[in-house]
């Protein structure tokens, strides 16, 4: 078995991933092709990537793996709504259709898709948290490990403690369905007014505004929380069994009001409820982390699962030191369940090769498996658009780079291999000078026309991060929160409340600088992300900063850019300054006004 | 299809859920019905729940 295609689809976030003799060679979310953030249709776009990518055609696929396993997920969609009849009488009669249709008969489905897989190919399954824990243990650096996987529901499981060891992995302690912190984390997101499976990141970036005055109410009336970080919700206060919301009026009542309606004026009560349920999901996080120490003994962490991308959460387990060292599958929600279900089968199928070797700092290339492009086909797309634009040899889009950032410009960077993920790691980012105590407000506002509220990151050497954050552990995939380092703050007033706490000057690098003074750090090196870090050692040598703001190359409902004329479209439809793709450097104020539109279908969020 | 009826039997009997044969054999058969049909059947039955 050489070439294996995971697959993730139908649910939220589809993907697909490509495995050769074991090696990860392509992995992609549908999103980024289809232009519809978290698209959960068959994702046609990325099997047709990861194929191009490794020169195969599905006729050569050895076989293909889905992410979860559909006969046991729809009994348990059968058992819950047993439990609850009749109240979800609406909402089975909706979700019939679709699993009658397509996902319950899934090896036909997926044959039907993929025209051209040879019959005698196989189409296998492995379990939704398997794929998770998959996805965290077999790319990560260690030999072995405890796995920790975190997330709405899967098939059960809700929440899995597991070990793994070379090429084995074990599940040994699940937690199941309709306890789940991650659902639970879900519930507030929506009762905020925030789109669930992608506004629990503006949660995290708002809690720090709140107060942490709901924490017993959650604790006596939501949640019973035990020492080893089980839990058990009390479902008087829910109703996502039922299928319609995801609270009730119960819940409402606790909360001090209805939910928040989406792009209504956030109060502070939506910054407290945000701060305690933050406050809870990391206490929570830390008792799984203690009890995954215990029952496993390693002295490594993998995590993985949607409350994986908590990086609040993650940082306070590196902080408490229960493991010493934690490492993190980037594309943690469902799109790495593609990859994930495709190393389960490599690594543990029956007829696997050879033994797992692992590699420094992991598997993962960084993460970028995703499509790039070469400067003849980024100049015809240019010339599509009659774009105005000057090529530059490397060393000199560098040099004007660093200096338009030095000046307080914002630049669009599209470089190499997209990103497989949530996060934009340096080659789908827009880049920002994190001195400037204007560019927070300016980029949510006039770029990425966004909450004010929302916190950005930096990318740091990571030879020099110890200096700018209290941070001991790499951090590539931007997946720790860590302290700004005290060195580099500023006195504030401590009367300020609330969003008023935005406006306070509070470090050195105040565009990163969250209000609790706090950043989500990318570490950078040469070996794993070589332009992007050339561009911050430029960038360092020009200001002495070795730091820049790092965010996504997208603007508010939109998936990140791929390709160079999504890159483009964004660019002429924002403020960005400036936009350095390939070595190609364009200015926007000088683009022709021809109208360009947008390449994606806004999804609110 | 029928292979999907195999899957099912042998997961209730794993498991130990024959209480839910019943259920499962009656959205198999209108399964079945869809897959063969195109769902154009059911499409009026389904309407009212839409």
């Amino acid at each position: 078995m050489r070439h294996i295609l995971g697959i993730s689809a139908y649910y939220h976030d589809s993907a697909a991933a490509l495995l050769s003799d074991g090696k990860i060679i392509a992995a992609a979310q549908e999103e980024r092709f289809s232009r519809k953030k978290n698209d959960e249709r068959f994702p046609h776009h990325a099997v047709a990537f990861c194929l191009k990518q490794s020169f195969l055609t599905e006729s050569d696929l050895d076989a293909v793996v889905f992410y979860d396993k559909p006969i046991i997920k729809f009994t348990r969609l059968l058992e819950s709504y047993l439990a609850v009849a009749p109240s979800g009488w609406l909402t089975f009669p909706r979700i019939l259709p679709s699993w009658l249709g397509e996902k319950l008969n899934l090896p036909n489905t997926l044959r039907y898709e993929i025209p051209r897989l040879p019959d005698h190919r196989p189409i296998l399954f492995t379990e939704h948290h398997q794929a998770h824990a998959a996805s965290a243990f077999f790319p990560s650096p260690f030999e072995e490990a405890a796995v920790l996987t975190v997330d709405g529901v899967g098939e059960w499981a809700t929440t899995t403690i597991g070990e793994g060891r070379g090429n084995e992995l074990d599940i040994l302690e699940e937690l199941k369905f309709p306890h789940s912190l991650g659902l639970l984390y879900s519930a507030f997101t929506a009762y905020c007014g925030f789109r669930i499976n992608s506004g629990e990141y503006k949660m995290m970036g708002l809690a720090p505004y709140g107060e942490p005055r709901f924490v017993k109410a959650i604790y006596d009336h939501l949640v019973d929380v035990k020492d080893d970080g089980s839990l058990q919700l009390n479902l008087e206060y829910f109703d996502f069994l039922r299928g319609l919301r995801m609270t009730n009026s119960k819940f409402n009542t606790l909360f001090g009001g209805p939910p928040r309606q989406p792009e209504t004026r956030v109060e502070q009560r939506h910054m407290d409820v945000a701060r305690s349920i933050q406050t809870v999901t990391e206490e929570i996080m830390l008792r799984l982390a203690r009890h995954a120490r215990e029952v496993t003994g390693k002295k490594n962490l993998c995590m993985a699962g949607g409350v994986a991308l908590n990086c609040v959460a993650n940082g306070r387990i590196l902080r408490e030191k229960i493991f010493e060292h934690i490492w993190i599958q980037p594309a943690a929600g469902d799109a790495g369940g593609a990859l994930g279900a495709a190393l389960a089968v490599w690594h543990m199928h029956k007829n696997h090769p050879q033994p797992r070797t692992t590699m420094q700092p992991d598997a993962m290339q960084g993460g970028f498996l995703g499509p790039e492009f070469s400067d003849d086909e980024i100049e015809t797309v240019l010339k599509s658009h009659q774009a105005v634009y000057r090529k530059l040899d490397r060393e000199s889009l560098l040099d004007e780079v660093a200096t338009l950032l030095a000046n307080e410009r914002i630049v669009g960077w599209v470089q190499g291999r997209m990103e497989f993920g949530p996060r934009a790691l340096g080659h789908r980012s827009i880049l920002g000078d994190p001195r400037s105590p204007h560019m927070q407000s300016a980029l949510n506002l006039k770029v990425k026309f966004r909450e004010s509220f929302r916190p950005f990151a930096p990318a740091v050497l990571r030879e020099r991060a110890a200096e700018f954050f209290e941070l001991d552990e790499e951090s590539p995939y931007m997946l720790l929160v860590a302290p700004i380092h005290p060195s580099q703050r500023l006195e504030t007033s401590p009367t300020a409340t609330g969003l008023e706490r935005l406006k306070q000057l509070r470090s050195r690098l105040p565009a990163i600088t969250h209000v609790d003074d706090s950043a989500r750090v990318q570490t950078v090196t040469a070996e794993q992300n070589p332009l992007f870090y050339a561009i911050i050692k430029r960038f360092e040598a020009k200001t002495g900063c070795p730091v820049l703001m790092n965010t996504s190359f997208n603007v508010r409902g939109e998936p990140v850019v791929c390709s160079p004329d999504d890159a483009y479209r964004c660019f002429v439809n924002t403020e960005i300054d400036f936009l350095a793709i390939g070595n190609f450097l364009l200015e926007r104020t000088r683009q022709p006004h021809l109208g360009v539109k947008p390449s994606f279908h806004p999804v609110p969020d | 299809m029928w292979q999907l009826f195999k899957e099912f039997f042998m997961f209730l009997r794993q498991e130990k859920k024959w209480w839910l044969a019943p259920l499962v054999i009656i959205l198999l058969l209108l399964a079945a019905v869809i897959v063969f049909t195109g769902g154009s059947v059911l499409a009026p039955l389904m309407y009212p729940f839409l």
